[in-house]
């Protein structure tokens, strides 16, 4: 069904309204996990290992449990009727994957700092954190290994009883790579780090379980309710019927809140155990030490090219540093960026081969973006660097090698279909916002007055909307879900609407986008639309939010459902009106006869003939319908960003002077919402570009454990950002639109780092890796100046 | 924030304050903004048995000039040192630390007292030939900023005193330069350089130079000082005496900074403090 309107009122979709969410949100009246209280809930605080790989040879909690206040301690002997492991949903075909248990509570051995040892329970916030530093543990410490590379030669071994610390192989490969590095004229291999970042949200996690009467209701600061309840049932052997997961208002993911958590399996098994509500907040320094991490991938990358630039193969060996355990899709993440490692570029051949390795860190998994601003990070930087060598300019060697728009929708070497494109025109737009000719100019003057200012581009595009089911579930990369979402639409009485979406927003906008979307096709206004999402006890079965996959699936779901309803209301009106329901049409909030818009019904009316039950014969009664939609294709967004830094040569600081993004997610269901998606994504890249690093030393202590030391940058350290948007629309849904919430930071880490570049060449700098702290720039300075010009590439 | 168990006094008086803090022993700690220690207690690094606030004694805020002394009380937030421009040096340094929060908060006292020699403040107060004021159950006594300082968070200051009051030097008619080096800006120093500079015509009358977070304690940097002291204040002067600037420094090294990069950062930040300072004479 096409949306009519009548084509005399405005459509809501497309405008820039401001967020249904944020008044609740900005006057402190949301609900987050931390608000919500029980009578008579009992205190969890997680006694965590200080040692990074070592024996536990004996807990003793006997002076934590004589604590006033303390109800129980639990280790992982408590915990035998637990029916199995944490989860990993990770089963590619033909793949074999180490992938050793994984307990809520260690069982007899820790692997990395922050690994839980015991639970102490108590009715006393403040006593059950005393009581967690009274439990003794006795630890054997263990060679500890935390260089990647160090850890594939052999051991120490994180897991003695593998016999490895390899995790597993894959590859992904099209076309000949042999020939295509036969027909290069250059050969360009670096060593690309993308280096380890935590996801970093204001709230840290924090679970609030309430087992009685057979049945469980978890609170759980999460992005994935859905999964959660289905492996709570799982694990705790309680009927799925019975186990209700909630999400209330989450104060941002990032990624970090796609998994299912030891913690909230333990915190729900207290519940069960104890016979009461368990609460556990966790702190901001269990946040940096335990919630998972991501990134922290070093590549190998080869590149090939004739003389013009035409880039004719690529070759990337990434090993993925994956800490000390599979999580819920840990060894899957690199292999996402696998699948548009040839960016927007037609490479005849493109290979991606990944080995993953435990180390004694934080396990990695999903942050923002999940492989895909690596891959763009690989490509991107490595182009730049084969343009110069080949003595062209960035922004040609760009538009030389894009997929030209007449090629879409355009199978690539790494065999996915990019849905639609147009990478010129996204490029021609940044340029009209950067005249490269008189920054040139700018950029010579400041050079002989001694101050060094840079540009870099980032042309990207990436895979999206995750994800039709028949490529990612078990039979394709084999992900042990379906990608597909549900909507249910719900018109009440009086004809105000509840819709129930399996999406699971945390700080998105999804009651705001969702509300334009359904609006436009009942006739109604947004103001008059609830979203309901978050809550498996409410609305059909869900798969959340991650893999910017809200809109391009959740959104069309919603889409669906409010379509089906829009048919048959136009039947009831038809049968009210006894006019033909072909006849019927919505226009300016009425279902009327085409023509005659006065004698029209308003969804008030149709909903309550629907529930009067004066329609149709054989019609049922009643006024909502359900839609599970699987998408076609993933959807690929993509955009050209600048970057402009100056970098002060003396001590190596590099600040942003301006940044300006232009991106192309197809339709725009909210300008605003994607403006603030863009923006944050951005902050995102530029943190891990500039400032953000998560580092541990070579006993695997954690030294970035607080804010002061991981350097999460604020609105002080960032530009204005300009943005702007060309649209290409998706023709995989019916809405046109292609996810937004990673783009900016799948885009912008190159862009940063080629302007680092670009900024320092006259000083003999080539490359260098990220993260482009002060000092790692004034290294590779002072490098550069002591050998020749094409010298000094710093690790 | 979950820190051990503490008690809590908020005394009404200087003599109530000194007469709790001597009872209550060593584990007592003064509360003084507590914007170093409440992170502490938080991580639970610092675990005082109790907390004597002085939020409630008279007498110990604000700022007044007395000849060529300014007295600032210890409780003066960091953001009214920061919106008196007669400070000089003082009110650059204090216009710095982490964000308008913790200015607010944050106080000379309690930033001295703590002697974490990263803070701006401390070797500003080497270069403004600062003393304080400490009063203990045994009377009053007056120590200058240059023996204050032991070690990493250590001071003269001894468990049982409460210091009142900042003495500073006016240094009218001194140019002065602040040039403090982080990541972002609510980070401490990675290294910051402080300068203070009497002119006489184009010649360097008198110099003192501060570095911050360049030892476990504040430095003077003497050998620049002696170094222009006398000389033409001509750029290539600047230039050679900053490049002492890390002499007889032991710089505390971390993720973000070598001793190297730091003793770089020193001499860099030097020259520039000693530029600033001139050019603002």
């Amino acid at each position: 069904m096409s949306i009519t309107n009548g084509g005399t009122a405005e459509l809501h979709v497309g405008r820039a309204l401001r967020r249904k969410e944020d008044p609740r949100l900005i006057t402190g009246q949301g609900r987050y996990l931390d608000d919500i209280s029980l009578p008579g809930t009992l205190w969890a605080a997680l006694v965590r290992s200080p040692e990074a790989n070592a024996k536990i040879v004996s807990i003793d909690a006997s002076a934590a449990r004589e604590r006033a206040g303390i109800e129980a301690v639990f280790t992982n002997e408590d915990m035998n009727d637990l029916a199995g492991p944490l989860p990993m949903a990770w089963v590619p075909p033909g793949i074999e994957i180490q992938n050793p248990e994984h307990w809520p509570l260690a069982r007899g051995a820790v692997k990395h700092v922050g690994d839980p040892v015991a639970v102490v329970l108590g009715t006393d916030r403040y006593a059950v954190v005393d009581a967690a530093e009274d439990v003794i543990v006795e630890y054997e410490s263990l060679p500890v290994v935390t260089d990647p590379e160090a850890a594939l030669e052999g051991g120490p071994f994180v897991h003695d009883e593998l016999g490895t610390n390899q995790v597993h192989e894959w590859s992904l490969s099209g076309g000949d790579l042999e020939a295509g590095f036969a027909q290069a004229d250059v050969t360009i291999e670096r060593r690309v780090v993308n280096h380890r970042t935590a996801g970093a949200p204001i709230e840290c996690r924090g679970v609030l379980a309430d087992y009685r009467a057979g049945a469980l209701t978890v609170w759980s600061s999460t992005q994935v309710p859905h999964f959660l309840r289905l492996f709570l049932a799982i694990l705790l052997n309680i009927g799925e019927e019975h186990v209700r997961v909630i999400a209330p208002e989450v104060g941002g993911g990032f990624g970090s809140k796609l998994q299912v958590y030891g913690e909230e399996v333990l915190v729900a098994w207290c519940s069960r155990k104890l016979g009461a509500p368990v609460k556990w907040i966790e702190t901001r320094s269990e946040n940096m030490a335990v919630a998972h991490q991501g990134r922290d991938q070093i590549a190998y990358v080869k590149m090939g090219a004739q003389r013009d630039g035409t880039v004719t193969a690529f070759h990337v060996k990434i090993i993925a540093d994956l800490g000390a355990y599979n999580m819920l899709l840990t060894p899957l993440i690199p292999s996402l960026g696998a699948f548009v490692m040839g960016g927007c570029y037609k490479i005849p051949a493109v290979q991606t081969d990944i080995v993953g390795v435990f180390t004694n860190k934080c396990p990695t998994d999903a942050i923002r973006g999940a492989g895909r601003p690596e891959a763009t990070h690989m490509i991107e930087v490595t182009l730049d660097q084969v343009a110069a060598e080949l003595g062209l300019d960035p922004v040609e060697i760009r538009r030389k090698n894009f997929i030209p728009k007449e090629d879409f929708p355009a199978a690539v070497a790494t065999g996915v279909i990019y849905d639609s494109g147009d990478y010129n025109k996204s490029l021609d737009r940044l340029l009209e916002h950067v005249d490269m000719p008189a920054f040139r100019r700018e950029q010579e003057e400041l050079r002989a007055a001694g101050r060094y200012r840079g540009i870099g581009f980032s042309t990207y595009t990436e895979i999206c909307g995750l994800a039709p089911s028949r490529v990612t579930g078990p039979g394709g990369v084999g992900i042990q879900a379906g990608g597909w979402e549900s909507a249910m639409v719900r018109i009440h009485n009086t004809g105000s609407v509840t819709v129930y979406t399996g999406s699971s927003g945390h700080g998105q906008g999804h009651e705001t986008t969702f509300a334009q979307i359904a609006a436009d096709r009942l006739g109604v206004d947004p103001a008059q639309v609830e979203i309901i999402h978050g809550d498996t006890g409410t609305g059909p079965e869900g798969r959340n939010t991650y893999g910017s996959r809200s809109v391009a699936v959740g959104g069309e779901a919603i889409a669906r459902s409010a379509n089906k309803v829009a048919e048959k209301a136009k039947a009831i009106v038809a049968h009210q009106l006894e006019a033909a329901p072909e006849d019927i049409e919505l226009a300016d909030g009425k279902f009327s006869v085409r023509g005659s818009p006065d004698t029209g019904l308003t969804l008030a009316e149709v909903a309550g003939a629907a529930y009067l039950n004066l329609i149709p014969d054989g019609m049922e009664p009643g006024l909502e319908e359900t839609t599970f939609y699987d998408p076609e294709n993933f959807v690929f967004p993509f955009g050209a960003h600048a970057c402009i830094v100056d970098v002060d040569p003396e001590t190596g600081k590099v600040t942003v002077a301006r940044y300006v993004a232009v991106d192309d997610c197809g339709n725009a269901i909210n300008p605003k919402l994607i403006d603030g998606q863009v923006h944050g994504g951005i902050v995102h890249a530029i943190g891990q570009a500039l400032y953000e690093r998560v580092a541990y030393d070579e006993d695997g202590q954690l030294v970035t454990g607080t804010f002061v030391d991981y350097a999460l940058p604020t609105a002080a350290e960032m530009p204005s950002f300009e943005t702007d948007r060309t649209v290409t629309p998706s023709p995989v849904n019916s809405l046109g639109a292609k996810g937004v919430g990673e783009a900016g930071t799948i885009a912008a880490s190159p862009a940063v780092t080629n302007a680092v570049i670009d900024a320092l060449r006259p000083l003999g700098v080539t490359y260098i890796n990220m993260p482009l702290s002060p000092m790692r720039v004034w290294e590779a300075i002072s490098d550069a100046q002591d050998t020749s010009p094409k010298g000094g590439v710093p690790a | 924030m979950i820190p051990a168990e503490f008690d809590y006094a908020a005394p009404e008086s200087l003599q109530e304050a000194i007469t709790t803090l001597a009872d209550a022993g060593e584990d007592a700690k003064i509360l003084a903004g507590g914007h170093s220690l409440i992170p502490l207690m938080k991580l639970r690094l610092a675990a005082p048995s109790l907390l004597v606030d002085l939020r409630n004694v008279p007498g110990l805020q604000g700022i007044q000039r007395e000849n060529g002394t300014w007295r600032i009380g210890a409780l003066t937030p960091h953001t009214e040192l920061e919106h008196m421009p007669e400070l000089g040096i003082v009110a650059a340094a204090a216009g710095t630390i982490a964000d308008p929060q913790v200015r607010n908060r944050g106080t000379i006292g309690g930033s001295i007292a703590h002697g974490d020699p990263a803070s701006d403040l401390l070797a500003v107060l080497l270069i403004a030939d600062a003393t304080v004021t400490l009063q203990g159950p045994d009377g009053q006594r007056t120590v200058p900023a240059s023996e204050l300082f032991r070690d990493y968070l250590e001071t003269a200051i001894e468990p049982t005193e409460v210091l009142t009051e900042v003495r500073i030097q006016a240094l009218d008619g001194w140019g002065f330069g602040y040039q403090k080096f982080n990541r972002r800006s609510e980070d401490w120093a990675m290294v910051a350089v402080s300068a203070v500079v009497q002119q006489s015509g184009d010649v360097c009358q008198d110099v003192r130079v501060g570095l911050t977070h360049m030892s476990s304690v504040p430095l003077r940097a003497r050998a620049v000082e002696d170094a222009l002291r006398g000389a033409p204040l001509t750029e290539a002067n600047i230039a050679k005496a900053a490049e002492q600037a890390a002499e007889g420094t032991n710089p505390p090294a971390d993720l973000n900074a070598s001793e190297e990069y730091k003793r770089h950062l020193a001499r860099v930040l030097c020259r520039r403090a000693l530029q600033e300072a001139v050019g603002s004479a």
